[in-house]
């Protein structure tokens, strides 16, 4: 696989739930291990990722804050209205700023259609400068985008170029066309893909494959996120169904029973796994499904472990 | 509970719920369940997984509900006596349609769809198939005569896109925030008052002037018919609040999906919109909490080779957390629920994609609850 952290921006996708923000966490974290300044950048309009590694502050954070969560490693939550604050307020200096917080532009802006999109993205173009556009915003050497659900998750990525393409000239078509750009470019961009093994999420990603390559871009990794351990084999099977058949005790057999399930939904993802080495082989990671009542800051360092050593 | 007393009633019920927690399945298992009883029952659903939609006999995209043929359903042992018809929803066709229908002349409908702004918002735009869904939804309560209408709303991260975003795009499609300072005329644009030219001004620095000329031509089209739009969105609210209408929250035992679902039944509560109750999906049963783990191993070693026996052990202690976890997680929303139902369907040993899995899950939630415990305590203990 080619250099993931040796770019400067990362977008994860995938379609909900399978993992996405867990996914970009542990990058970030081996990343940060790695000594990277890095920042993941929540762009699904919620704010959880702050919360992950320690309680907020009383009152929380304050909007787009870039929160550190454990050294090296940030997170900002990027929301369309506060992009946009930003925007005006660097770019247009004063007057900008106060015609921008009319209502009436406001309710124009946030109404223009793909606007809240290319808003976000600008945002997250801008913490992948080397420049940045605050002054006392630092530079980060990795920027990772926990992207919004697949089916919106290339719109994202189009949108830059759709702009580009509608305004065609000033200074909204001169922006999207750099990040159109920023994101063509290989060297400075990967698009990673997050699914579990199970046939929705896999036709998903195969289908965002498709899309992507349809609009010149390419996965850069699939990670396979939540694989059961092969515990059990068909031979295993067999004792397990027998042991069952002579009515043991009700634990003892619900206990036997779960090793059968285990079993059945094992070998079921193995088959889905395999559809997905077909079509991205060597771009292929897994991770595995973590038997925990919920993922805190532990589990996510285990996952970086886990990536340890697969992701250069 | 089961599904037919929680719709007890009901014309249309829309099934919400965060990514990935199985709301396609829960919509077309809805459905089937409800057309076996014999109701005429039509699917409205977005994006199901490929078999899943063979299985239903949906080929294609053909935006009206076609009858899934009763033959298919017969040989996976279920026989329907009413009729289920479903549907793929095609976003782009149903905005398409609904200019057609509110535009003043056919002429004005192509040229408004012929417009980039509107090629843009009737695609790209998050947003449009929650505006499109509910829309057609409405279409099909005025128009079909079906008993019931089961809508599989979009996927998205959040159950509660589907309430944000149809809004966002009504507004914008009203033209609120520009009918301020432009009107449309017959033939483009007046800029109204004083105060309005140096605004354009700014948005034409600020956004690039063909852009601006764009949105303008755009409304300028639209005309009148922004007052359709309202009245539309009139309906469609009207629709989603009757007592005819049951939102079913689509859940899995998971924290986030489980406080999603929390906000979400406050938000119908807020709102003033109709509940039915939650289908909790991929529940991890624990029936076999009466051994410690040494009484276990020493049950299994019985049983199975040492080294199987260990590893049995270990699965089912990793089963064990799973299943306390969901336990937690369903305690916590019931909390919420204020008695409402709230009915649990086994993690089962496959994904559900095809007409067998439907099936399978159709037992769970159209059974009795006496039944439904027996059927667990068969596939679980």
């Amino acid at each position: 696989m080619n250099s993931l952290l040796g770019r400067r921006l990362i977008f994860v996708t995938g379609k909900g739930g399978v993992g996405k923000s867990t996914v970009a966490v542990a990058l970030g974290l081996l990343a940060a291990r790695r000594g990277l300044r890095t920042i993941v950048a929540e762009l699904s309009g919620s704010d959880r990722l702050q919360h992950l590694f320690a309680p907020p502050p009383a009152g929380g954070h304050p909007a787009f804050a870039e929160v550190e969560l454990v050294p090296g490693l940030f997170t900002i939550s990027v929301d369309p209205q506060n992009a946009m604050e930003e925007y005006l307020r660097v770019k247009t200096g004063p007057v900008g700023q106060a015609f921008g917080s009319t209502r009436l532009f406001q309710a124009f802006a946030m109404a223009t259609p793909g606007m809240r999109e290319l808003l976000s993205i600008g945002k997250v173009w801008e913490l992948a400068q080397f420049e940045r556009r605050s002054r006392e915003g630092e530079p980060y050497d990795l920027v990772i985008v926990d992207a919004p659900a697949t089916g919106h998750g290339v719109g994202i990525l189009r949108t830059p170029r759709t702009f580009a393409e509608i305004a065609r000239v000033g200074p909204i078509a001169h922006q999207g066309g750099q990040i159109a750009r920023t994101i063509a470019d290989r060297s400075f961009t990967a698009v990673l893909a997050v699914s579990t093994p199970e046939e929705m999420p896999v036709n998903e990603t195969l289908a965002l494959h498709e899309a992507l390559l349809s609009d010149d871009l390419d996965l850069d990794a699939v990670i396979v996120n939540a694989c059961y351990p092969a515990r059990f084999d068909a031979g295993d099977r067999k004792a397990l169904e027998q042991a069952v058949a002579t009515q043991p005790d009700r634990s003892v057999r619900a206990a036997l029973r779960a090793a059968l399930s285990q079993q059945a939904r094992s070998a079921a993802q193995s088959e889905q796994q395999e559809r997905l080495a077909d079509r991205f082989g060597e771009r292929l990671l897994t991770l595995p499904y973590l038997f925990c009542p919920e993922i805190g800051p532990d589990e996510l360092e285990l996952l970086a472990d886990h990536l340890e050593g697969h992701v250069t | 509970m089961n599904i037919p007393e929680l719709l007890e009633g009901k014309r249309v019920c829309v099934c919400a719920g965060a990514g990935g927690v199985g709301k396609t399945t829960t919509s077309a298992v809805v459905g089937l369940g409800m057309a076996a009883q014999g109701l005429r029952v039509a699917v409205v659903t977005i994006d199901p997984a490929r078999r899943l939609a063979n299985a239903l006999g949906l080929e294609e995209l053909e935006n009206r509900p076609r009858q899934v043929s009763p033959e298919r359903l017969r040989a996976h042992g279920l026989d329907v006596k009413g009729e289920l018809w479903a549907m793929m929803l095609d976003p782009k066709r149903t905005f398409d349609e609904l200019i057609e229908r509110l535009a003043s002349t056919p002429q004005r409908a192509e040229e408004i769809k012929a417009n980039r702004v509107y090629r843009e918002l009737s695609t790209a735009v998050s947003g449009s198939q929650e505006f499109t869904a509910v829309s057609k939804l409405y279409e099909l309560t005025q128009e079909n005569d079906f008993d019931l209408l089961v809508l599989d709303t979009p996927p998205s991260r959040s159950a509660l896109d589907f309430f944000d975003a149809p809004g966002r795009l009504t507004s914008f499609l009203e033209g609120r925030a520009l009918k301020a300072f432009v009107r449309p005329t017959g033939l483009g644009i007046r800029v109204l008052g004083a105060g309005a030219a140096p605004l354009l001004g700014g948005l034409r620095r600020i956004t690039g002037i063909d852009l601006i000329a764009d949105l303008t031509t755009f409304f300028g089209l639209l005309g009148d018919m922004t007052e359709n739009f309202t009245a539309r969105a009139r309906e469609v609210e009207r629709l989603l609040h009757a007592p005819e209408t049951a939102f079913l929250l689509v859940t899995s035992a998971q924290r986030e999906p489980i406080d999603e679902g929390i906000w979400f039944r406050r938000t119908l509560r807020s709102s003033g919109l109709p509940f039915a109750g939650v289908v909790v999906n991929r529940f991890h049963h624990d029936l076999g909490e009466s051994l410690g783990s040494g009484e276990m191993r020493d049950g299994l070693s019985e049983l199975l080779p040492e080294a199987l026996a260990e590893q049995v052990a270990e699965n089912w202690w990793d089963y064990h957390v799973l299943a306390s976890r969901d336990q937690a997680n369903v305690e916590r929303l019931a909390g919420e629920l204020e008695g409402e139902p709230l009915l649990l369907v086994p993690q089962l040993d496959d994904d559900v994609h095809d007409v067998n899995g439907l099936v399978r899950v159709h037992r769970y939630l159209f059974a009795s609850d006496a039944e439904r415990a027996r059927l667990i305590e068969d596939v679980v203990a």
